[in-house]
């Protein structure tokens, strides 16, 4: 009977650590299993991403020339003193904010209203949406080149166009007052279609039965518009703004295929001018500091959406 | 009643159809033109016979088609891009579906730390970036070839954390059931989760596609040699070497949509599914 209840217990405790061993094996594998998994893109993200961010930084306080890798001088915060100096970055700088303060209300009104048209109880709806975001399915590059001929001032399409209507030919690209303007356009009408589609989900979120209740009380569509419609996408709205602002600060092919930045500089872009110093100039050193300001730009960026969409939910 | 509504209808369709003209009418003359020789671009561009296909033209419809393969090895650009989009987008699927399954499913230390560097590294611009991943690229001698163009962009913080979101949801019974069988995480993995989640590697594909179709700056900036080009570098080719033909150009711009046009009208409804998540999301 004594030795029976021996080997009982005996054998409970040799399960209870066999089981606890085979916790801890369990949990050592799972550790195991996790970096495994995780570990290759990790590695490549840190490689390719936070190293050169970090010899960004690194970089920016240098003289590092791309022709002479091995001489490269620590020379504190002189670049970004210089940054201040440079007319090319002033303006750069100027073209970048004129073109994102221009292209972020349009853009958005103009998506806004698409949505809008779209949103009602209309036959061929897909029609219409695929007609209005066809421009998103070409490409920048693709988009750039088609409208170069379309502005040309001479033969092309726009201003013959215009001509119809009695309207003189215009010289777009050509000239350092338009094109600018001429840029903005097209990139509205390129992307435009795409913040559609998010308006449109934002729209389908909104319970219907606020707008029939609001109509019931004898609201006119303009006050349900202004009261139900605009406060419904506000989460929508803040997505949306942050994405074409910082699409928008980062402007650089249609500059550079449609004018070259010009004429005049008018439409070199910040991103255009780290460009050329870095890559045309091979000066290294200071196009990274010109990057480290043009990353805090859009780091700025972000935390605000942060703060206005927390507020949303505090 | 029934009158005025008709009217506002009419009204209506007549605005966006208007609209739809406004949005279209550059694509439009581009497919047209590039059926054109340069002669008739250029007679019909005053009139409404600029966005009509023409009548019979000399050499048959493709000529401008033909003639720009010829004049520039675009076929080689195609390849190119062909090779740098599928390529970024085979090894990201398996390597950030990888990581978002991590990130979901398994306890280690130090996870929540590395999601939030995964999820804070969407903040960098890889414009900021690109001449430093330049001299490292330089450095390990990956200029001018698919490695250089390729690795750099594997990973994605932004796929990763579709994956994981996607993998969060996912029911635990079926990897439960296949781990008690006796099967290895990574044959659970490849041979169980991934075959379920069809729709969010679709989402994630559609996405790499179109971005990394559509790049510029990195292949500019790795790919000097014209051997190494991808289409979207490759047109410019048109616009530098005069004289310019607008019939050639028009040709080769259409064929950099088409993989793009393709892609959309087949899997439109997991593109906007995607798109609409993130969106409202946020």
């Amino acid at each position: 009977m004594e030795v029976d209840k021996n080997l009982k217990r005996k054998s409970r405790i040799r399960s209870q650590t066999k089981a606890r061993f085979n916790l801890k094996s369990q949990k050592s594998q799972e550790v195991i299993n996790g970096y495994v998994f995780l570990l290759p893109a990790l590695l490549l993200l840190t490689v390719f991403l936070l190293y050169p961010m970090g010899m960004a930084f690194y970089y920016s306080f240098t003289d590092f020339y791309l022709l002479k890798p091995n001489q490269i001088q620590f020379i504190g915060l002189e670049n970004f003193t210089y940054i201040f100096q440079d007319p090319e970055f002033k303006q750069a700088f100027k073209n970048t904010a004129y073109f994102a303060l221009l292209v972020v209300p349009i853009q958005m009104a103009v998506a806004l209203g698409l949505a809008l048209l779209i949103n009602q109880k209309i036959k061929m709806k897909v029609v219409f949406r695929t007609a209005y975001f066809s421009p998103v399915v070409m490409s920048l590059v693709v988009v750039s080149i088609l409208w170069t001929f379309l502005y040309n001032p001479n033969e092309g399409l726009i201003n013959e166009m215009l001509g119809v209507f009695g309207i003189s030919p215009q010289p777009f690209l050509t000239s350092p007052n338009q094109a600018m303007n001429s840029i903005i356009a097209m990139s509205v009408w390129q992307g435009a279609g795409f913040q559609m589609l998010i308006f449109l989900a934002g729209l389908q979120n909104i319970p219907k039965h606020l707008y029939e209740a609001a109509s019931i009380d004898g609201a006119t569509p303009w006050q349900q518009f202004w009261n139900i419609t605009l406060p419904g996408l506000r989460n929508v709205s803040v997505f949306i703004f942050v994405t074409i602002t910082i699409a928008a600060v980062k402007l650089l092919v249609q500059p550079m295929i449609m004018t070259q930045g010009g004429p005049l500089g008018s439409t070199k872009t910040l991103v255009y001018h780290i460009y050329e110093v870095g890559f045309n100039y091979r000066d290294v050193g200071y196009a990274s500091s010109m990057a480290v300001v043009f990353t805090i730009l859009v780091l700025l960026i972000t935390i605000i959406q942060r703060k206005v969409v927390a507020e949303e939910r505090g | 009643m029934r009158k005025r509504k008709l009217i506002k209808n009419t009204v209506l369709y007549v605005f966006m159809t208007i609209l739809a003209f406004l949005f279209l009418f550059p694509l439009i003359w581009m497919l047209v033109s590039s059926l054109k020789n340069e002669f008739q671009i250029f007679e019909d561009i005053g009139s409404i016979r600029a966005f009509l296909p023409p009548a019979a033209p000399e050499g048959g419809y493709f000529a401008n088609y033909i003639a720009a393969f010829q004049r520039v090895d675009l076929f080689r650009y195609m390849v190119n891009s062909l090779v740098y989009t599928i390529g970024i987008l085979l090894c990201g699927l398996v390597v950030n579906s990888m990581a978002g399954y991590a990130l979901a499913r398994f306890q280690f230390p130090l996870r929540h730390f590395w999601l939030a560097v995964i999820i804070a590294t969407l903040i960098i611009p890889p414009e900021s970036i690109f001449l430093p991943l330049y001299v490292l690229v330089y450095n390990l001698g990956w200029v001018n070839t698919y490695t250089g163009l390729i690795v750099p962009f594997v990973a994605n913080a932004f796929s990763i954390f579709l994956f994981r979101q996607f993998f969060l949801d996912f029911p635990k019974e079926i990897e439960e059931a296949a781990k008690i069988d006796g099967c290895s995480q990574i044959g659970i993995f490849f041979k169980i989760i991934v075959p379920l989640s069809k729709p969010i590697f679709a989402t994630v594909a559609i996405f790499t596609f179109i971005n990394h179709w559509n790049d510029f700056l990195w292949p500019l900036v790795v790919a000097t040699e014209d051997r190494m080009r991808t289409i979207q570098i490759g047109l410019q080719y048109f616009m530098n070497q005069p004289p310019i033909q607008w019939g050639q150009v028009m040709a080769a711009l259409t064929v950099t949509t088409i993989p793009m046009l393709l892609i959309f009208i087949f899997l439109q409804r997991y593109y906007i599914q995607g798109l609409t998540h993130t969106g409202s999301k946020n």
